[in-house]
Parts: C-alpha cells; structure tokens; sequence
C-alpha cells in the first residue's frame, strides 16, 4: 500500500505491506532507530511517539494507519540536529539534569509521553504525572528522578509543547 | 571524600552518557545495520519437557525471502554446549546443555530450530511452516517432588545438581537448650529480570573473523567463554556491548543465541541479526531468584542470637547456565548478615525442574538470605515483645568491633549500624508512626498500618580472585584499566567494566579529573568492545567501582610517575624534587615552577627533549585483584497501609539510609539505589514467573508478568551515613544491588507487621491484595469476634518461655 | 512479534466497509487497534482482511440526540474524556475511559472497538451495561439496536453477525439526582480489572430511589448486579445501606479464577466494591 508519512518534518512516501507495524517503518524504513521496541503488547510505550501531537505506542499503530499523519519521535524533539544541549527540548533538559534515566532504553518513549503530558496539563501534581506515565515502564531508576524532571520541566515548558 | 571546589569526586555531575540517550542516538544492537544483514528468528518448544520425534523444514526452506533453515541435529556437531563456569562441588551435575535442542526438550523456550531470512517478517513467518513433532514427557515443576526417589528425571543423572554446605560452630549446642527456637520456612519466587532491552545479537564474519555486537553485560567473558565453546581462536574474535539498555544480571550470561548467531554466521559466511521479542524473552532469558528456604534460628531469652541453621533447595531450571548453581552461596554468607552468634549451618541443594534455567539477578543469592534473615529477625521481635530494631541492636556488630569476622568467616571492613539506624528512625519519624499504629490497632480500623524494618548488608565488588578459586569458580575476580595521553592533553580511559546504564563514563570521567588534574570534560571513558579494551571482567555484582575504579585510580598512579620524569626533564630539576600539588607537578619549594600532565603530555608526543632511557609515552595500564569483597549497609524503613477489606497495600512512606562509603557521584548513587529499591519493591508486591501444571510459562508478556509503573509507587527519602572502605583507594563500597536487597524484606515485613494483630506471621511473595486478603482471613478465628492481639501460639515456634 | 499477513482496505463509508466484511469470512474490523494489534502480533488471530475504519468520518465524535447521546464507535477514550456532553450528561463513561489502559492507547482506543472486542475484563462494557446505553449495529440488512445484553455473548463474543460493524453507542441522559461512580480494583496501573464495579445511584429525599449496577471481570460478559440494585433501591443514603444492598453484588455472577484472582476472592471483592461504588455514586 502507498502511503505518505511525515515523519520529525520530512516527508516519505513508501509502498509497504499492511502489517507493517509503525515502529518497524520507523526504524527500518525511514532509518529512525531512536525509537526502540521493548514488548508486544504495548504495555512497556518505549515504542511512544507523537502521532499528529499526541502519544502512541508505534508497535500497536499499523504503517498504514499512520498514512497522511505527522509522527514526532524523540530524534525530532529538539530544535536543530539535536547535537548541541542548547537546542534540546525542555523535558530532555530536565531528564539530564534530574538524572532522570540510566540505561535510556525506555527514555525516548518517557520523554514523548511527558511531552503529551504536560501538553494535556501544563502544571501536573506529583500525582498527575506518576498516573500520566503509567504507560510507560522503567527498569532503572524507579521513577522517582523522571518525575522530578517532568515536574522541573513543568515549570519551563509553557509555550514548549510540539506540534506535530 | 568530599566535594571540594577542585575536587570532581563528590559532585553531583550530571551524566556524559544523557546526550545520546535523550537525542536518540543510541547504538542499540538492534539498531545495526550492515549490508547483506539477514534476520534470524528461533522456534522454541512449546512444551515444558518432550522428546522430539521429528522435524520437517522442507516447507520453510522453500518460504519467500528464507535463505536458511536449521534444526538442532543440523548444528549438533559444532553447537557444542553452553559453559556453566561455577562447578560449586566436585561431585556436581552439569548436564551437556546444547544451544539448541537436539533430541529432548526441557524447558518452554528452548530452541528447537532457526530460520535465517532476508528480513525479521519473512524469518517470522517461515518459523511457522516448520514442522516438529513431540513426543510429551512428564514436566518436573516442583523442588521437593523432583527430589523424591520416583520422581520422572529432568536430566539421566537425577534431577540433584549438587548439595554444598558451610558450617561454623557447634549448632547443635546452640539450638540443644535454647529459650527460643523459631523455624520458617519462605519462599523466594521465581522473578523475570525484565530489562527494558530486550537481547540482540549481530554476527559479522570477515574471512575468519568475527564481530559480534550483543545487548551483554560481559563482552570480554563472553569472548573467552565464545572460543572455548565454538573452537573459534580467541584472537579472530571481537565482541562488542553497545549501548546496552540494562541487564540486572539477565545480560551476565553466555546464551544459546548467541552462540547460534556465531555458527550461522559462519555457515552463511554472511552477517545476522536476532532480535528479541520481549514474550520470547520471558520464557529464554535465565530467571532468578526461586529458592524454598528453610531458615531456624536459637535465641536467648532476651533476644541475642545463639544460631543459624539454613536449609535452601534452589531451582536450578533445566539446565546450568555460567553462574546458576553458584548464586545461593553468595546468599551462604549473607544469611547471618550483620549479626553475631556462635553457630552457623548452611546447606544449599541444586534441584533441576524443567523450567526456564535461573542464574543471576540483582543481588544473586543475598536478596533471598537477606529476605529470610529479615524476616526472621522480625518473628523474633514479635515473639519476644520486642521491637524489631531492638532486636537487631542486641545481636548487630557495634561499630567499634569493625574489622569483625562473621560466623561465616567474611571480615566486615569497616561499617556503622547505629548511626545508620538512628537516621533512618529520625527521618522515618518512627517512634509517631509507632503510635499511630497503635491508635489504629486499638480502634480496629479498616486501614492497617505496618512498619517494616531492614538492616541489611551485603558483600559485593565481587570479587577476590583467590575467594572466587576456593569457592570453585572458574575465573578470577580482578578487573583492568588503562590511561591513553593525547598529545592535546585528553585522556582516553579503557576500562573492563562494561556499563550498560550505570554511569561509568561520567564517574570514571571525575576519578581521572581528580587524579590527572584534568578537566572533566577532557577525559573520554571507552568500554564494551574487546578491540579496544583488551581485557576486562565486566560490570555485575556491584563490582565496577569497587574493583574496576581501584585499577583507574592504580594505572592513573603510574602515568603520574612516568610523567614524573618527564616533567622533571622539561624543567631541568631531578624527579625528586618535584611534588604532585594542584593537579600537576610542581617543583618543590617553588610551586610557580610545575608543569601539567596536559603539558607533559604534548613534550612526551614531542620526544625532542626525553632523558636517556625515557620512553615517548605516558599511556599506563593497571590490573588489580582486590583482597576481599566489600561490605556496603544500611537501614531501610517502609511504612504501608493495608486495607484489611480488600487486601489492598499502599506504601506510605520509605526511608533508606546507605552505607555506601565514599561517594564518586551522588547524583547517580541515588539512581541507583531509587531504582533498586523499586526491583525488590516489585518483588514484594507484584512479580513472580508463574507456570501452569504442565509447565508453560503463563506470565509470558508484560501484560501479565507486572512490572511496576511511575503509578504504582512512592517517592523515598534517601539519606547517607558514610564509612569509607578500608579495602580501596576510593573507599568506595558498591551500591548496584544495594536498594533491591534491602527491599524487599523493609516492605513485606511491614505487610506482616501490619498483620500481626490478626496472627498473620507470613505472607507469600508477592504479596498481592488476593494473598494480603487469604492471610487475614484465614488467620482470623471467625466473622465478627475480636482479633487476637497476642501472638497465636505457632507450632513453628518452640522453646518460647519468653513469650 | 510480528502479524502475519492480511489484506487491508479503508472504506469511506459504513456502507463500503459492511460490503467489504460481507465479502470475506475471515475479515476483522479494525478501528484504534489497541486490543487487536496485540493479538495480532502473538499471531493468536490471522484475518485475511483488516477493513479499517478510520476513514468513516461519519462515526467520530459525540452528539446530542435529545434525551440520549449518540456517540460515534470511532470515538476514542481520550476523546470520552474530554467530551463536554459527555461530562454533562453521561459522566460514569468518561470516568471509566480514563481509567482505561493508559493515556497513550486512550488516544487510539476507541469505544466501539471496545465494546466490539468484548472482553469482560474491559471496563466499557460494564459501563454501558450500567448506563442501559442502546447498541447501534449496520449490517448488510441495514442497522438495528439491541441491547448491551444483547449484544455482549460470552468472553471476546459478540452477537454481531457477519458484515456487521458496531456504529454508535446511545446513551440515555442521566437525569436530575443521578450520581456515578466507576471503582477499578487492578494489581497495577496499567493492569486489567480483577473486578470493576460501574454503578448508578439517584438520590431522593435522603434515600436511593433507584441503582443499576454494571460489573466488569464477573463472568463471561459485563453484568447486572440485580440483586444488590433492587436491594440498594428505597434504601437509606448511608455508607452502612449501601455496604448492606452491596452484600448481594455478586449474585448470579459467575467469576473466572485465573492469574490475577480465585473467584471467591472477585465474589467478595465484588461487595466490598460494590459498596463503596454505591456510596460514592449515591454522594455519601
């Protein structure tokens, strides 16, 4: 099937079979290998990524559904190529800071899922980012740090959310 | 060693590794791409124990896209058998383990055959034309049965592994007249390490060598461990950890794909790749924990601990992997943990079940003694009237009594409980808390609350080699670094640990600072590939700083001294008359005179004006045994909230106090320990491997194996009290496993704790409302009458005039 | 894991995907996904057609249809939780969408495929099971409405007919007095239901006139707690009432015992929670 895509503002165009997962277009069609796949059953969102703004879990979205959308996925976050701390994200600013992942496996997918969160309620509660994330599972560092940072990150993203 | 303004050691930094990791431009083994890379995808056996009669491949090999398709009789000849490195006893079994299976399955997951495809949907969908036919044998799933003499066998030898025990004292005397005996027995579950990567291996052969990239925590072990198996010369091997997204011990293994991987590649003479899928990854990655303990403990009347006496069976699994039957004897001597008595027994059987293989994870064997001894130590209090950190005080190691040989014969370096304790209890509010359980007890209320307590210690920086030999463990414990000069006055550090989450390039990164005298951001840690850093012993354990850090802190030394010469050379003064101050050498007496290893470096690259003799060269390498392990502590405080209607827990509040001694990077030491805290956590409430009765693996994908979210737990309050180690340079202790030690035994003893007005002295792992439910109910004598607020009298517990 | 393979179309109208899913027995539907793509991935299900939904403009989104609220079976979770009608007139519903899985499958989610899926374990079909919500069904034949009972036949079955598609869910407006309350007891955030309770209270001169009770994970389909309803109903506005009409929650429910919990543990936790459903539906 024929389906065009923009993906972190550039735009594909592919013929792809229709089992194609989104995830696997990503990473092996359009060379994006920043978003990672840690499960089936789309109960661990490492996979997350931003699908016209709002989070998905790209394992359990097919290529084809996705086809005439925008995805952001953490490699297009940050303004510029993303080399340079400057330009990153405020939530990728606050997760280094806050020391907010160890291994990075599952931080792509935290850091879109905060994105959508504080897209959703720019001034959460402890409480209100603890439920927000409940969908995305960390093995590392037991959460505590990834809260601080969506709570630090809280405070200096008004007017920082993506649009995709 | 505290933060200075000169000094990085103590500082918060925040990590060098974060900019690829937050940018997503991470070297993930999946992520590699070659030319010509084909994918390969393994059938596993879907029954627990089997005898394959036959297997047909002919339809997948005709499949579109297949280029290759094996079975196990097609590798039989150069699959050898994967190394179990830990033969505990002489007599031990070690049955032959094929990579994939041959003739007789034993596990759900085992590898029955490979398909090899020109992308990971077309291997997917080969895996299903393959045609194997089973012949079912009987599943063993339970320790004691497998035991008893009629039971169907595992393996031809039995279903025994080993026995192995330790003993210190005369047991007998101490338990013949003692006041107070308390037997238990509790029950380790069999846990699913669950790191977020799930594993992937990528073989590229060139000519007769080959590259293997892996999601490992051991790239050097598994090098040395590849050769030995496939007969591969080690020196046309390269392995290489990538960015490696966790491991908890399940990535400390030499493992069946990979060794596949090596051989298809090198029967293909082309690159693959496996990936993992995270429900094939529950069944085939080793599992841990799973051990039945039975634990009996003499006290004196007033509470002071006369003997230990353990009796554990350990589920091996199906097989032994590189570490598996070795992990309950680094629980042997924890069991008696921080506490001194006369008398020790331990006694550990290895017992094949035809379930998935267990090996290490975190903590490997002193989260399960910890458990038990804490637990124990707690049914001792209750049974005395005492409070339970009353208890511990009269039986712990005062802090003038360090260095203190324990019953099992381990020499605590240094460590401080009391002072630990006293802060947890401060910042816990204890003494309140106290109360208000009191208040809710008196008034019957709905809602609970317990207070758990664990004083935990643990032996890591594994390890001395010499230990390591006489515990029959076949490599050494040493680790290796070294210290490569730029010509601009970088550092390049190789190191043998091999990170995969931990932090190492920024800790390393502040150590050399420190002892260069180099800026931070001038040092670059490289690790993880066996072309670069030659040797290593890699990162479980808790060993990398402890072991791994000694040798940066010696081969640092040693470029100093060779620098030493050099400097003195260039300023034309003798090498004795120059002093390291401020990071560079200086001559002595006139500090405006000196010169930095930047400077010394350049003049080295140079050579112009090198001393007879001199080699141009500052690059220093260090390999350091340590002379013992090390012994981190700490006091942990979990209050929880039990909704005696439901069986609901709600953690309320958790206060841990570490003992970690110095501190390279506080920053990451509370990662660390937030995150350990969470694994036992998990342990306590959610997890646990669970298999139907004919022995299939039902918690098979995340959906239900729980792994707890940002939702399901608390924030904790962390605090330190700091001894440094004696045993190193850095006076560092280790604090990887630390959190999930200590635990597990802080929350279900405050589950118990919280419980004990209706007799409840246990409550199965993981404690889940349904079981927090059955415990209250069944204890309670009938509907509508008052609970017991005495201690029920237990036919575990005799002796008792204390009572 | 990855699916096996299956033809895929997206019609642009209900009429176009019903003859699509007419023509081929081994057609699934497909809307958000979220239940089916996992399924597809452990290959525990191989459709030769997916007929996508997600064209059909006409079943996205909530409406006012005078007494009752027409809402579209491509209407997501998230958008359940967002929707000001929904929050006005058919609360219980946006407060169980929102305990739904977690936010990222809420964005994909949808209400029909929810219901389509059938899994008692869900908690939109104890929901609309609660709220009498009347099921708009479009097949080759034309629609026709039938009942949350009706429709809902046994675990993941429902009494759609070959060709028919779940077009939109009419929920009746809760009156003046109503109050509602959906208790969720799960092992972990983002975990199933081991029991859910959906309940409904009006409340009258100090008492509960009348309660509907839904229950989620109490059998093979959502149920009806008709026993603790009539008990609830004419009875005092209290805590302790209400924990007295909960006692008979679990009537005729049949509880599976699995991983998660024994059935006479969902027997009881079922009271407990109908009990504190009711209270708090009843304002108390």
């Amino acid at each position: 099937m024929k389906i065009t895509l923009t993906i972190d503002g550039v735009r594909y165009d592919d013929d792809v079979e229709p089992r194609l997962l989104l995830v696997h277009y990503l990473r092996e069609h359009a060379g994006r290998t920043g978003t990672p796949i840690g499960c089936d059953t789309s109960n661990c969102g490492a996979c997350t990524v931003l699908l016209n703004g709002k989070s998905v879990k790209s394992c359990s979205v097919l290529a084809v559904q996705a086809d005439g959308a925008s995805v952001t996925t953490i490699q297009g976050l940050a303004a510029g190529n993303g080399s340079g701390e400057d330009g990153w994200h405020p939530l990728q600013k606050a997760f280094h800071e806050e020391h907010g992942l160890q291994c990075g496996y599952c931080t792509p997918g935290m850091i879109l899922a905060a994105v959508d969160l504080l897209n959703e309620n720019p001034n959460p509660t402890e409480e209100q980012v603890r439920d927000g994330l409940e969908g995305n599972l960390c093995r590392c560092t037991g959460y505590q740090n990834i809260v601080r940072a969506v709570l630090k990150a809280a405070g200096s993203t008004t007017g920082a959310g993506v649009q995709a | 060693m505290t933060a200075t303004a000169d000094h990085e050691v103590g500082r918060a930094r925040t990590r060098k590794e974060d900019a690829r990791l937050v940018t997503g431009q991470t070297s993930w083994t999946d992520n590699i791409m070659l030319p010509g890379l084909a994918q390969v995808a393994f059938l596993r056996s879907p029954h627990a124990h089997a005898r394959i009669t036959s297997v047909n491949l002919d339809a997948a090999r005709t499949a579109p896209g297949v280029i290759a398709v094996f079975a196990g009789a097609d590798v039989a000849a150069e699959q050898g058998s994967l190394p179990c490195a830990w033969p505990v006893t002489e007599d031990i079994v070690i049955p032959n383990h094929p990579p994939m299976a041959v003739e007789t399955v034993r596990y759900a997951g085992e590898i029955v055959a490979a398909v090899v495809a020109r992308d990971r949907y077309a291997a997917a969908d080969a895996l299903e034309l393959i045609d194997v036919e089973y012949e079912p044998l009987p599943p063993v799933l339970d320790m004691p049965a497998a035991l008893e003499p009629g039971s169907p066998k595992v393996h031809a030898e039995g279903n025994k592994s080993y026995t192995w025990s330790l003993a210190n004292g005369d047991l007998d005397a101490a338990f013949a007249d003692a006041p107070v005996v308390i037997e238990r027995t509790y029950r380790q579950q069999r846990l699913i390490p669950e790191a977020m990567e799930p594993r992937a291996v990528v073989v590229a052969p060139v000519a007769d060598e080959f590259t293997m990239w892996s999601s490992t925590q051991i790239p050097h072990v598994l090098k040395v461990m590849l050769a030995l198996v496939t007969g591969i010369p080690e020196h046309k091997l390269r392995v290489i950890a990538p960015d490696v997204g966790g491991g908890f011990g399940s990535k400390l293994q030499v493992t069946a794909e990979e060794v596949l991987a090596l051989i298809l590649a090198r029967r293909l003479g082309r690159p693959v790749k496996w990936t993992e899928s995270r429900t094939e990854g529950n069944a085939a990655v080793h599992h841990g924990r799973d051990q039945i303990q039975k634990i009996r403990i003499a006290a004196d009347a007033d509470g002071t601990l006369r003997g230990l006496d353990v009796d554990l069976l350990a589920d091996m699994g199906a097989y032994l992997m590189i570490v598996t039957p070795g992990v309950p004897l680094l629980g042997a001597f924890m069991f008696n943990a921080i506490y001194k008595m006369a008398a020790y027994r331990f006694n550990c059987t290895g017992v094949f079940t035809t379930k998935t293989p267990t090996d290490a994870y975190r903590g490997a064997g002193r989260p399960e003694a910890t458990y038990a001894i804490e637990h124990i130590m707690d049914d001792l209090a209750f049974h005395l009237g005492l409070d339970p950190l009353e208890v511990r005080e009269r039986n712990w190691i005062k802090h003038e009594e360090f260095p203190y040989t324990t019953i099992s014969g381990l020499t605590y370096d240094t460590g401080n409980y009391e002072a630990a304790t006293a802060l947890a209890k401060d910042l816990f509010q204890y003494e309140e808390l106290r109360k208000e359980q009191s208040e809710r007890n008196a008034a019957s209320a709905q809602v609970r609350l317990g207070l758990g307590v664990s004083t935990y210690t643990e032996m890591c920086g594994l390890a001395p080699s010499r230990v390591l030999g006489s515990l029959r463990y076949a490599a050494g414990g040493w680790e290796h670094a070294a210290i490569r000069m730029l010509p601009t006055g970088m550092v390049e550090v190789i190191t043998g640990s091999s990170a995969h989450g931990q932090g190492h390039e920024t800790a390393w990164s502040q150590i050399v600072a420190d002892e260069l005298g180099v800026p931070f951001e001038d040092v670059r840690v490289l690790h993880g590939d066996t072309a670069i850093s030659h040797k290593g012993m890699d990162t479980y354990g808790s060993r990398s700083l402890v072991v791994g850090g000694t040798a940066l802190v010696s081969a640092c030394g040693k470029v100093r001294e060779k620098a030493r010469v050099i400097a003195a050379a260039m300023m034309e003064v003798a090498p004795t008359d120059l002093e390291w101050a401020d990071g560079r050498w200086a001559v002595r007496g006139d500090p405006d005179q000196g010169k930095t290893i930047g400077e010394i470096a350049f003049a080295t690259f140079a050579a112009h004006d090198l001393p007879d003799g001199v080699e141009p060269s500052l690059d220093c390498d260090a390999t350091i045994d340590p002379d013992n392990f090390s012994y981190p502590h700490g006091t942990h405080l979990c209050a929880v909230e039990v909704d005696t209607e439901t069986g609901w827990v709600k953690i309320r509040s958790y206060v841990a106090v570490d003992d970690i001694g110095n501190v390279i990077n506080p920053l990451i030491v509370d990662g660390q320990l937030h995150g350990g805290i969470v694994q036992g956590i998990a342990q306590a409430l959610f997890e646990e491997a669970a298999y139907d009765d004919s022995g299939n693996l039902v918690t098979a994908s995340l959906a239900d194996y729980l792994i707890p979210s940002a939702a399901d737990v608390p924030s904790f309050t962390l605090a330190r009290t700091q001894t440094p180690s004696t045993l190193n340079p850095l006076g560092v202790k280790g604090v990887g496993e630390a959190g999930t030690i200590a635990s597990t035994p802080a929350v279900v003893n405050a589950i118990v704790d919280a419980l004990r007005p209706f007799g409840v002295t246990d409550v199965a792992m993981p404690c889940t409302p349904e079981r927090v439910w059955r415990a209250i109910n069944n204890a309670l004598p009938s509907p509508g009458e008052t609970p017991p607020l005495q201690p029920p009298a237990q036919n575990q517990v005799d002796g008792g005039g204390a009572a | 894991m990855i699916p096996a393979s299956f033809d895929y179309t997206r019609p642009g109208s209900v009429e176009a995907a019903v003859e699509a899913l007419a023509a081929d027995e081994e057609a699934k539907v497909i809307a958000g996904g979220q239940s089916l793509l996992p399924l597809l991935r452990l290959r525990f299900a191989y459709p030769t057609l997916l007929v996508d939904l997600g064209g059909i403009s006409e079943l996205r989104g909530v409406r006012d249809a005078g007494d009752a609220l027409e809402i579209g079976a491509l209407t997501t979770h998230y958008e359940l939780t967002r929707d000001p009608l929904i929050a006005a007139h058919a609360g219980l519903l946006a407060q169980a969408a929102g305990t739904i899985a977690d936010p990222a499958v809420r964005h994909r989610g949808t209400i029909g495929g929810a219901l389509s899926h059938a899994d008692p374990a869900g908690d939109l079909p104890a929901v609309v099971t609660a709220l009498e919500a009347v099921l708009v069904v479009t097949g080759p034949g034309g629609s026709r409405e039938v009942s949350p009972a009706g429709f809902f036949a046994d675990y993941l079955t429902t009494t759609l007919a070959p060709g028919e598609i779940l077009t939109s869910v009419r929920v009746p407006k809760l009156g003046d007095g109503w109050g509602y309350h959906y208790e969720k007891f799960h092992p972990t955030a983002q975990a199933w239901a081991i029991v859910g309770v959906a309940a409904l209270a009006r409340r009258s001169n100090g008492h509960v006139a009348e309660a509907r009770i839904g229950l989620t994970n109490m059998g093979s389909t959502p149920v009806r707690a008709g026993a603790a309803e009539a008990a609830a109903a004419g009875a005092e506005a209290s805590a302790a009432a209400m924990r007295a009409a909960a006692q008979r929650a679990d009537e005729g429910t049949s509880p599976p015992s699995d991983l998660r919990a024994a059935a006479d543990y969902r027997r009881h936790l079922a009271r407990v929670l109908t009990g504190r459903a009711l209270a708090r539906a009843a304002g108390i």
